[in-house]
C-alpha cells in the first residue's frame, strides 16, 4: 500500500514538473486562432465589419463577438474560408456591412489636389504619396481599394476606379452549361 | 547505346493517349514559302511565357530588319525584334491571341518593303564560346520554344547544378491533328535543324541526341536520317502515332522510359527536350546572326482552299494569311491558334502572328461541331483511362465543379497538361479541361490575392507601428520640454535676481562716484557734500561684505 502511494506521488510530482517545464518552454505567444483568422481577411483595413481594421475583427470573431459575414471586401470566399476554419455553417454576407462590390482603386485627380494631406493620413496601408502643399498621389499596385481616402477630401477629387483586367491577370471562366441553367 | 540511323530501339509506352483523325495530308501538298510582307505589323510584346518586354525604340522611330525593339525584363522573358525596316508606328494596347480576346501593349511597324537588314554576324565557332555566352546569345535572339508554349529557350539549356545532360531529345512528333509545320521544316530544312541541334548540345554537353518523329512523317524521317548520316552520337527515331505524345514529359517516357517527377523538371532526370522548331532558329541565331523574327505557320482547316504552311514575319494578321491561302472568311465557324485539342478559339481574324503560333485552324461548322451540351457524369472511368498524367479527371471534375478547390490540389490538378484527352472521350461531351483551365486560374487569382492582401497587413502593420512610435516620441519629447522648461524657469529667476543685485550695486557704485566727484569738486564745501549725501561713504563698506 504505502509504496505504491509512494511510486505514484513520485510520478505525479514528477509529470506535474515536466508539464509545467512545458508550459514555460514551449509557451506560444499571442492568440494563434486570430493569426488564422487574420490571415483569412482580404486586408483592405476598410472598417465596413464596423471593426477598425482587418486584425480587430479577426480578434471580435475569436472571442465569437462577430459573425463571419461581415467582410464585405473578401465576400464568399472569405466566408467559405471562415466558416472552413472555424468550423461554421457559410452563411449570405450580411447586408448592414455592405455588399460585394468589384475591385477598385483610388484614383487622385491631381489637377485638384490641393495637397491638404487629409487622405494620407485615412490611408490605412500608406498607399498614398505627397506632402503638404504637394501634389498626392496613389501607389496603385498598394492601394486595397479600401475608400477610406474619399470621405476625407476636401475637393473630391478621389474616384475608386474598378481595377480593369489584362492578360496577366485574366483567368479562365467557369463553363457554362445550358442544360443546367434551364433546370 | 546509339549507332546511328536504322537501329531499333527499345521504346516504352506512357499512359492513356487518344487516336484522334488527324487531317495532316491536306496542308502538306505544297511547299513552304515566304508570306506576302504586310501593309502592317503588330508585334505584342509579351509573346512568351514570363515578364513581357520593355519597348526600347520609340514612336515614329526608323527601324531595320532584325533590330531588337523590346528588351526582356527580368530572367524569364525575351526581346522582340523588327521583322522587317520601317518606321514604328504606334506603341499602345492592341488586341492580341489570348483567349481572353483583350488588348495587350504591342508595337505596330509599317514596313517600308526595303527589307534592310541591321549589321549582324554569324558566331565564327561557337564551340570555342562557352556555353554561358552561348545561352546569353540565344536569349539576346529572342528565341522561345516554338512548339506552342514559348518558354524561354535559353533558361532550358542551362544545366545548372545537373552536371550531366545525358539526353537532348529534339521533339518532331507534333502529334495534334491539322499541325504541320514542323513536319515540313524537318522535310525542307534538316541541314538547319541539324545546325542547331548541335548548338544546343555543345550549350548543354549533352552526351547523346535522339531526334523523336512520329511514324506518321515517313518523309521527315527520311530527310532527318539523310541529314544525320554518319553521326553517331544522333539517333532519328520513329515513335508510333498517339496524342499526346508531343508533350514533353509523356515524350521523355517513350524514348527513356523514365517519368518526371511531379514537381521537377526533365533537367532533374539528365534530359532536356527542344522542339524541332526551335532548333531551326538556335541555328539561325548563332550560325547567322538573325534574331527570331518568323517562323513556320501552317494555315489550314475547311475555309481554307489551299492549306499549306508559310514562313510567316511575326506581327503578320491572320486574316491575310488566310487570304494568301484562298480562304473564305465567310466559312470560318471558328478560328482556333493551335490544333482542335489544345488550341484556343480567336475573337477576331485580324490578330497578329506571335511566336508561338504554330497554326491557324480555320474550321467550318462541319470540321469542328459546336460543342454539344454538357450531360450529367456517369462515372464510366473512360477519362482515367485515356489521361496520359494517370490523373482521375472524374474526380477532379467533381470538386473543380463544385468549387472544392483544396480537394482538386490534392487530386494533383497542377499535373494535368490540358491535353483534352479526357474531354475527347467523355461519352456526356463534359468539358472536363475547361473546369481545369477554371480551377486552376481561380487557385492562381486567390494565390495572387493573397500575396497582395499579405502586403497590405504588413503595411497596415507598420503604419499602426509608427504611429504609435510618434505618439510616444511627441510624449517623450514634450514631457522633456516641460523638465527642460521648469529648470530654464529656475535659471531665469535665479539670472534676475543676479541681474537685479548686479543693477543695485551698480547704481549704488555710480551714486559713490558721484558722491566722490561731488566730494572733489566741491573739496572746499565738504561738510555741505557730506550732508547732501549722508549715507553713502559709509554704505558701501556696509554693504561690501554682505555680498
Amino acid at each position: 500500500m504505502l509504496p505504491a502511494i509512494i511510486v505514484l506521488s513520485v510520478l505525479a510530482i514528477i509529470f506535474g514538473l515536466l508539464l509545467g517545464f512545458a508550459a514555460i518552454r514551449f509557451k506560444v505567444e499571442g492568440d494563434p486562432l486570430v493569426d488564422k483568422i487574420d490571415a483569412q481577411l482580404p486586408q483592405t483595413q476598410c472598417g465596413q465589419c464596423s471593426y477598425p481594421g482587418c486584425r480587430p475583427y479577426a480578434e471580435a470573431i475569436a472571442k465569437g463577438e462577430a459573425d463571419i459575414n461581415q467582410c464585405p471586401p473578401g465576400g464568399e470566399t472569405t466566408i467559405m474560408a471562415l466558416a472552413d476554419l472555424l468550423d461554421r455553417d457559410p452563411k449570405p454576407l450580411n447586408p448592414e456591412n455592405g455588399v460585394i462590390k468589384e475591385k477598385t482603386v483610388a484614383v487622385i485627380d491631381e489637377t485638384r489636389c490641393i495637397g491638404c494631406t487629409l487622405c494620407i493620413q485615412a490611408c490605412p496601408v500608406d498607399a498614398i504619396l505627397g506632402a503638404a502643399k504637394h501634389m498626392h498621389t496613389v501607389i496603385a499596385s498598394e492601394c486595397t481599394g479600401c475608400d477610406l481616402c474619399v470621405e476625407p477630401c476636401p475637393v473630391d477629387c478621389i474616384d475608386m476606379v474598378p481595377v480593369g483586367q489584362d492578360i496577366l491577370t485574366w483567368k479562365w471562366p467557369y463553363p457554362d452549361n445550358p442544360l443546367e441553367k434551364a433546370s | 547505346m546509339s549507332q546511328g540511323a536504322g537501329t531499333t530501339r527499345r521504346l516504352w509506352k506512357f499512359h492513356g493517349g487518344v487516336h484522334p483523325p488527324l487531317h495532316k495530308d491536306i496542308s502538306t501538298t505544297l511547299p513552304v514559302r515566304a508570306a506576302r510582307l504586310p501593309d502592317r505589323l503588330v508585334l505584342p510584346l509579351h509573346q512568351h511565357i514570363g515578364e513581357p518586354a520593355e519597348p526600347i525604340v520609340g514612336k515614329g522611330e526608323k527601324i531595320l530588319k532584325g533590330q531588337m525593339l523590346a528588351r526582356p525584363q527580368g530572367y524569364v522573358s525575351a526581346p522582340v525584334h523588327a521583322p522587317t525596316s520601317g518606321t514604328v508606328t504606334d506603341i499602345g494596347n492592341h488586341p492580341v491571341p489570348h483567349p481572353s480576346g483583350l488588348s495587350a501593349p504591342c508595337l505596330v511597324i509599317e514596313p517600308d518593303g526595303e527589307e534592310r537588314w541591321i549589321d549582324h554576324q554569324a558566331v565564327e565557332d561557337y564551340t570555342a564560346l562557352p556555353p554561358s555566352e552561348l545561352r546569353n546569345l540565344i536569349r539576346e535572339a529572342g528565341i522561345v520554344g516554338l512548339g506552342g508554349a514559348g518558354f524561354p529557350a535559353y533558361i532550358k539549356y542551362n544545366p545548372g547544378h545537373q552536371k550531366v545532360i545525358q539526353t537532348l531529345i529534339l521533339n518532331g512528333v507534333e502529334c495534334e491533328p491539322y499541325i504541320t509545320c514542323d513536319d515540313m521544316l524537318m522535310r525542307e530544312a534538316p541541314q538547319d535543324i541539324l545546325g542547331g541541334l548541335r548548338v544546343i548540345q555543345h550549350a548543354l554537353q549533352a552526351r547523346e541526341c535522339l531526334i523523336a518523329i512520329e511514324d506518321n512523317k515517313p518523309q521527315a524521317i527520311a530527310s532527318l536520317q539523310q541529314a544525320t548520316a554518319g553521326c553517331d552520337d544522333i539517333e532519328v527515331v520513329p515513335v508510333p502515332t498517339v496524342y499526346p505524345q508531343g508533350s514533353e514529359k509523356q515524350l521523355i517516357k517513350v524514348l527513356t522510359g523514365k517519368e518526371v517527377p511531379a514537381d521537377g523538371l526533365a533537367l532533374n532526370i539528365g534530359v532536356v527536350c527542344a522542339n524541332v522548331g526551335t532548333a531551326a532558329a538556335v541555328h539561325r541565331a548563332i550560325n547567322r546572326g538573325e534574331p527570331l523574327i518568323s517562323r513556320y505557320v501552317t494555315i489550314t482547316g475547311g475555309a481554307v482552299a489551299a492549306p499549306r504552311n508559310l514562313d510567316v514575319l511575326l506581327g503578320t494578321p491572320m486574316n491575310a494569311l488566310i487570304g494568301e491561302c484562298d480562304g473564305d472568311p465567310a466559312r470560318i465557324a471558328r478560328l482556333i491558334m493551335g490544333g482542335p485539342m489544345m488550341g484556343f478559339a480567336l475573337h477576331r481574324h485580324d490578330l497578329p502572328v506571335i511566336k508561338t503560333t504554330n497554326c491557324i485552324l480555320a474550321a467550318t461548322a462541319s470540321d469542328l461541331p459546336p460543342p454539344r451540351p454538357e450531360l450529367p457524369c456517369i462515372r464510366c472511368g473512360a477519362c482515367a483511362d485515356a489521361c496520359p498524367v494517370n490523373l482521375l479527371p472524374q474526380q477532379l471534375y467533381w470538386y473543380s465543379k463544385h468549387r472544392n478547390l483544396d480537394r482538386a490540389q490534392e487530386y494533383d490538378l497542377f499535373d494535368c497538361i490540358e491535353c483534352g484527352c479526357c474531354s475527347y472521350v467523355c461519352p456526356s461531351h463534359i468539358p472536363l479541361v475547361q473546369y481545369f483551365r477554371y480551377a486552376k486560374g481561380d487557385i492562381w487569382t486567390q494565390e495572387r490575392e493573397k500575396e497582395k492582401s499579405d502586403i497590405a497587413r504588413r503595411r497596415h502593420e507598420f503604419r499602426q507601428f509608427r504611429i504609435e512610435r510618434e505618439k510616444a516620441e511627441r510624449k517623450a519629447r514634450r514631457a522633456r520640454k516641460k523638465a527642460d522648461g521648469a529648470q530654464s524657469e529656475r535659471e531665469r529667476k535665479k539670472a534676475e535676481i543676479q541681474a537685479a543685485i548686479a543693477r543695485t550695486q551698480a547704481r549704488r557704485q555710480a551714486a559713490m562716484k558721484e558722491a566722490e566727484k561731488r566730494r572733489k569738486a566741491h573739496g572746499r564745501g565738504r561738510q555741505k557734500a557730506m550732508d547732501e549725501s549722508p549715507r553713502a561713504p559709509d554704505n558701501a563698506p556696509e554693504k561690501e561684505p554682505r555680498k
